[in-house]
Formats: C-alpha cells, structure tokens, sequence
C-alpha cells in the first residue's frame, strides 16, 4: 500500500452561526467568529489517497484525474466563494473548519474510482488544521 | 462523526542535557554539545491533537478557546522563556524533547476535558520533531 497526497490551496469566507442559539449564545461560543458579515482565510487542503501501485503505470493514482476531481468537487465551488452563502452544504452545516473536512471527504470520496481516500486535511491557517479520516 | 483538531504553539526555553550519574565523559559523549554547562535555547513548536465527534450545534469538536485557554494557562504560561532544567518536571529527568514531549501529553491528559487527546507532537528546530500519544497509536 502507498499513500500519496495531493495539496490544494483556496480562499474563502465564512461565518459561525446557528439559528437555533440566542444572539448572546452565539456571541459566545463563536465569539469574532460570529460577525454575519464574514471573514476569510487562505486555506490548505491535503488530499492523502492510498492503493496498491498498479504495476503497468507505476501509479497509485493517476495525478492528472485527481486533479481534475480537486478542481471540481472542491476548488471551483469554495475557491474566493462565501461558504455559508454558495456551498449547499453549509446551508444548515456551520463552515467550522471540522466541516469543512468532512464535506470534501464527502464531495470527494464518491468521485475516486480507483485509489481509495485515505485522509483530508485542512488548515484554516498555519496554526490550526483538522484531520477526517471518514465515517468510523 | 469523528474528526482530529490540531492547534500549534510557540514557546521558548533552555536547557542543558545533562546526567548527574553519569561521568563527564559520558555526559559528554552521549550528549555533545547540548551538554554545554550553560545551557542553549529553542523555540519550540508544540501540536496538540485531540479528537472528538462533530458537535452538531456548533460543528466543532472542542471549542478553541477552551483548548487555547487550557494551554495559555498550564503549559505556555509555565515553559515559555523558562530554563527547562530547573522545574520540577525535570528535577530528575533530563530535559530532551522527548521528555517535554511525555510532560505536556500528562498535563493535558489530567487537566484538558473537552475532547480527547490524541497527541502531542513537539519540533526542537525545523529538522527535528517528537510524537507521543500515550497507550495510543499514532495516526497519521
């Protein structure tokens, strides 16, 4: 088994917010994270798949498939995209960095026909990422 | 469902990698320079995994503030521009990485309740890093 990862990167804009919490719970649990207006961060995304390495072309994956289902699933609906406002998932699921890997994992998993998803990372900046390994 | 949060931190401290029952030769050949009897500093690096499910309210596995407020207070406030060698912790154990490493997974393991620990991982300078995880297996 090999594992071989793939990273990404996109900006995005976001707000933590649960209709169901009074405005003062919100205020704090979500704290600045809170303000309906939004803010943004650069994102990273690491994509780490595993398989066998398939004899005949040497790959695990084929980089360029990959790829091309990164650029769809994920960059070009999150890239410089409000995600609560154009991310259907995040119509009801809050945008916290933890959904966030749940929901490529989500967007992704399906599409990979030959490797197998094995982790997404993403950091939300340099000082704070999130690991999901899916469903377990 | 389950997902593992990583918070990183800086802090800055000395210390001297010294063991009084061995000779001066012996602290000398296992510990090289770090055996300098004045000491030398790093900036440490520390991660903090913990894992938890999803909460469905909040979309979050442990709110930060309470991850960074436990850390702020228990370990930055007590390591940051500190000399390693003259806590208590390391009283009678020599200060390594690996040592720091199992001393903050045991302060966060007895103190921090909001998630699990998975891990604590620690870098000395960019070219060198320590995992410990406890019982637990690594994940990577």
């Amino acid at each position: 088994m090999v594992y071989l990862t793939r990273k990404a990167e996109f900006s995005a804009s976001h707000y933590y917010h649960n209709p169901d919490f009074t405005p003062e719970e919100n205020q704090r649990i979500f704290g600045k994270c809170n303000n309906p207006n939004g803010h943004g961060h650069n994102y990273t995304l690491e994509v780490t798949v595993k398989g066998n390495v398939d004899p005949r072309s040497g790959f695990v994956v084929d980089l360029k498939q990959l790829k091309e289902i990164l650029n769809r699933e994920v960059l070009d609906a999150m890239d410089h995209r409000f995600l609560n406002k154009e991310v259907p998932e995040f119509a009801k699921r809050i945008p916290t960095t933890e959904n966030l890997a749940i929901t490529i994992w989500q967007r992704l998993a399906p599409k990979l026909e030959i490797a197998q998803l094995h982790r997404v990372r993403i950091y939300e900046t340099p000082d704070l990422f999130v690991d999901f390994y899916g469903e377990e | 469902m389950k997902a593992h949060l990583t918070r990183r931190y800086m802090f800055s401290a000395s210390h001297r990698l010294h063991n009084a029952e061995m000779s001066q030769e012996q602290n000398q050949a296992t510990y090289g320079k770090c055996n300098n009897p004045y000491g030398h500093g790093h900036n440490y690096a520390l991660e903090v995994t913990v894992s938890g499910p999803v909460d469905e309210t909040t979309g979050m596995v442990c709110n930060l503030t309470d991850l960074d407020g436990f850390v702020e207070r228990k370990i930055l406030e007590h390591f940051d521009k500190q000399n390693l060698n003259v806590l208590p912790e390391f009283e009678r154990e020599v200060p390594t990485t690996e040592n720091l490493c199992t001393v903050i997974y045991d302060i966060l393991q007895r103190g921090f309740s909001h998630a699990h620990l998975e891990k604590v991982r620690m870098e000395e300078t960019m070219m060198n890093s320590f995992e410990y995880a406890g019982d637990g297996e690594i994940r990577h």
